[in-house]
């Protein structure tokens, strides 16, 4: 790599789904590089000396190692190069915000388009998976260490800190409270942004590590922490995630088809309501959707809408697209998709029928004012602009609160005002003894990479404590 | 997967199963609920327990076959296994030493009462339970609650067993005698509003177990949502248990209705698929 190259500027585009097509199927939309593809990408990255992208990963992938790798055309090496550090990465190399974490960093931002790092990983990621012969074949490994991890939660704190002690040698347990492994993963992101047989085969390789994964125990009633480490865990990682949906207060706000974001997500991607009647559980998704939020979950939730066959899809924002914290990416594809955006807009309350189903949402026009706590420019109602938006379905995307179960279950855990756990941010310590805490019960609702970089970091405070 | 070991028919469309589930059998405590999934194309369902025993590591509980799930499930004998079963959920009832405690239950939820009843008078309360059912053909558990109770009123709705009339007349009855401390109503919807409308002018404080359509049953999803007191509450979480005077029933019944489209076409396509 010593001679002078020149570097195209413009990175490869990923080929997609159009955008006529996937408005009616739940396939994935990003369809991947091809060989040709990756390895051209991959050329693109000028193997820094002092690469800044790795500071940017929150789980610090060597990345300019595993993309000479694959420009080399070594795959296993890429392979092995990544999975050092991430176990997850075709869920990382689909649903990480790269664009403000390892390509934000990548020194080609000063010309032209970062090395598109995710697409690359996931690349790779999708290459092991479709040659299960060439990776070397994994026995069980043997837990070798006599120490005992009980982890709560399969999403991606949960599955990460598992990974990473069994791979030192200790003995993993994840208790998952729903009927398969995988949290957000599975219940949350939607297929055609995270094929789900793609999360649960990075879940299969956290077993292959020696990970028993227990379904259907809800950690908190089922047993207490104290009662799992009264039990032989030596060590409790807490990774439930955040949990309970959030709604706006208004009135009218339990009437029928009103759903959270949680919920229309979780009947449509773990329980497969858009399959309906073949699946049992039903989803009720009439010709008008409004869908209040502006993040990433507001946009699975309206592109969901979209594809379960609403023909007028209206998202309700209270300040302007500039402040949205939903990716630039996933608004592009909503709005790709028909999705409305109704900016500057509130709503005030629902107004049902008599059979108590919601019919309208009365809304306002909002204007911005000056910035608030959170940096972003506060909304103010402007007066005598409401107005009435027929609707035939509702779906309320605010983000999360922590669900109370293991706090309340829990003796000697510190809360915060939020209610979610006080945990040490370079440790994941709580303020118990043998308890750790990673992910959204941590932090609030945030990413799956930060989640993932939680339970690293957790993984790596416990094997220090096992090992004083 | 959780096998079934025991099934039985207590009457038309009631059926009893008891399924190997140790871990939650250590745990449960009575008002608590199981969800369960019967097979891989299933919804997850919430069943309140009607039994439990910890030495043979099994959980009971009574359904009626109804919808798809408790007809799927209707098909399923001792031998066969549930894809899922999760609980203990939901918070255990109240159980004090509250002096006199009727217990009230409507149909099939006998089967939900008789731990309750069974609870209370474990404590030192004095039980009167009233059972009532819309006709004689579907009355079970009857030794089985007389059993756990001081009293025992039995009621059907056309007099074909016993007397003759709804749960809220001999309810009524015994407020109206005094010295009752506390009521617990489960049964169908309107059979707890009715109860809890029965105790309000007497001030006694009344528990209803409600049963809104749930997805995880662990607080994830807010399909449970009631509204109690005028305030939005979880029945998975902070239920299923409450204050029947607070709660909203009109929405609740909304609620419940809110998918009866959606499962008359599942029922028609499984009895399609079946056949």
């Amino acid at each position: 790599m010593a001679e002078k190259i020149k570097i195209n500027l413009n990175r490869v585009p990923m080929p997609k789904q159009g955008a006529v097509a996937r408005r009616s199927n739940f396939n994935e939309v990003a369809l991947g590089y091809s060989e040709q593809q990756a390895i051209e990408e991959a050329s693109r990255c000028i193997q820094c000396k002092n690469p800044k992208c790795i500071k940017g990963c929150p789980v610090g992938i060597d990345i300019p190692e595993f993309i000479e790798a694959l420009r080399q055309g070594n795959m296993p090496e890429a392979v092995r190069l990544i999975k050092k550090t991430n176990s997850l990465p075709g869920i990382c190399g689909r649903v990480c915000p790269q664009e403000t974490q390892c390509e934000a960093s990548c020194v080609l931002n000063k010309k032209g388009a970062p090395v598109a790092i995710g697409r690359l990983e996931r690349y790779v990621a999708d290459w092991e998976r479709a040659h299960p012969e060439v990776t070397e074949k994994r026995k069980r490994r043997r837990a070798s260490k006599g120490r005992k991890v009980a982890v709560v939660g399969s999403g991606p704190a949960g599955l990460t800190c598992a990974a990473d002690l069994a791979k030192q040698g200790y003995k993993v347990t994840i208790f998952e409270a729903l009927h398969v492994a995988g949290g957000v993963l599975m219940y949350g992101i939607p297929e055609f942004r995270l094929p789900k047989d793609i999360v649960q085969a990075e879940v299969k390789y956290v077993e292959s590590l020696g990970v028993e994964i227990k379904l259907d125990r809800v950690i908190g009633k089922l047993a207490t922490v104290d009662e799992l480490l009264a039990s032989g865990y030596d060590a409790v990682f807490l990774a439930p995630g955040a949990g309970a949906p959030m709604f706006l207060g208004l009135p009218g706000e339990n009437l029928s088809d009103i759903y959270s974001a949680n919920e229309f997500l979780t009947r449509t991607n773990l329980m497969s309501a858009y399959s309906f009647p073949l699946y049992d559980t039903p989803i009720r998704v009439g010709r008008r959707v409004a869908v209040v939020g502006g993040g990433n979950v507001a946009m699975d939730a309206s592109r969901c809408a979209v594809r379960l066959g609403a023909q007028e899809v209206n998202l309700i924002y209270r300040r302007s697209e500039a402040e949205m914290p939903a990716r630039a990416e996933e608004r592009e594809n909503a709005k790709e998709e028909g999705v409305v955006f109704r900016l500057l807009t509130n709503p005030s309350r629902f107004i049902g029928d008599e059979s108590g189903r919601v019919r309208n949402v009365e809304c306002y026009g909002m204007e911005l004012g000056e910035p608030d706590e959170s940096g972003r420019r506060r909304p103010i109602q402007k007066p005598e602009t409401e107005f009435v938006m027929p609707v035939d379905t509702v779906i309320v995307a605010l983000g999360t609160v922590p669900n109370p179960i293991i706090p309340q279950a829990t003796r000697g855990l510190e809360l915060t005002k939020e209610g979610t756990i006080c945990t040490d941010e370079a440790t994941g310590r709580t303020s118990k003894d043998e308890v750790w805490c990673g992910g959204d019960m941590a932090t609030g609702a945030a990413t799956v990479i930060s989640a993932m970089g939680a339970g690293k970091r957790a993984a790596a405070d416990i094997k220090a404590y096992f090992e004083r | 997967m959780y096998r079934i070991i025991a099934k039985e028919k207590l009457a038309a469309d009631i059926f009893l199963m008891g399924v190997k589930a140790p871990e939650v059998a250590r745990k449960a405590r009575a008002g608590q609920f199981i969800i369960i999934r019967v097979d891989e194309q299933g919804e997850r369902i919430p069943l309140t327990l009607a039994d439990w025993d910890a030495e043979k590591g099994s959980v009971t509980f009574v359904f009626m076959a109804v919808g798809t799930t408790t007809r799927k499930l209707a098909l399923l004998e001792a031998g066969d296994s549930l894809a899922n079963l999760a609980g203990p959920l939901g918070r255990p009832t109240e159980v004090e030493k509250f002096g006199t405690v009727v217990c009230v239950a409507g149909g099939y939820a006998v089967a939900t009462i008789a731990p309750i009843a069974r609870a209370m008078r474990e404590m030192g309360n004095k039980v009167i339970s009233i059972m009532g059912f819309r006709t004689r053909e579907l009355v079970f558990w009857e030794e089985r609650l007389r059993r756990v109770s001081h009293e025992l009123i039995v009621t059907t709705d056309d007099g074909s067993y016993k007397r003759k009339g709804l749960v809220t007349e001999p309810l009524k009855e015994l407020l109206l005698k005094g010295g009752v401390d506390r009521v617990i109503a489960i049964g169908p919807t309107l059979m707890m509003k009715s109860c809890s409308l029965t105790t309000k002018p007497f001030g006694v404080k009344t528990i209803v177990s409600l049963n809104p359509i749930m997805v995880d049953g662990t607080g994830m999803c807010g399909c449970c949502r009631v509204s109690v007191g005028g305030e939005t509450k979880f029945a998975c979480v902070d239920g299923p248990e409450f204050d029947g005077h607070e709660v909203d029933w009109d929405l609740l019944v909304n609620r419940q209705r809110a998918y009866l489209e959606e499962e008359k076409e599942s029922l028609k396509f499984w009895e399609t698929s079946v056949s």
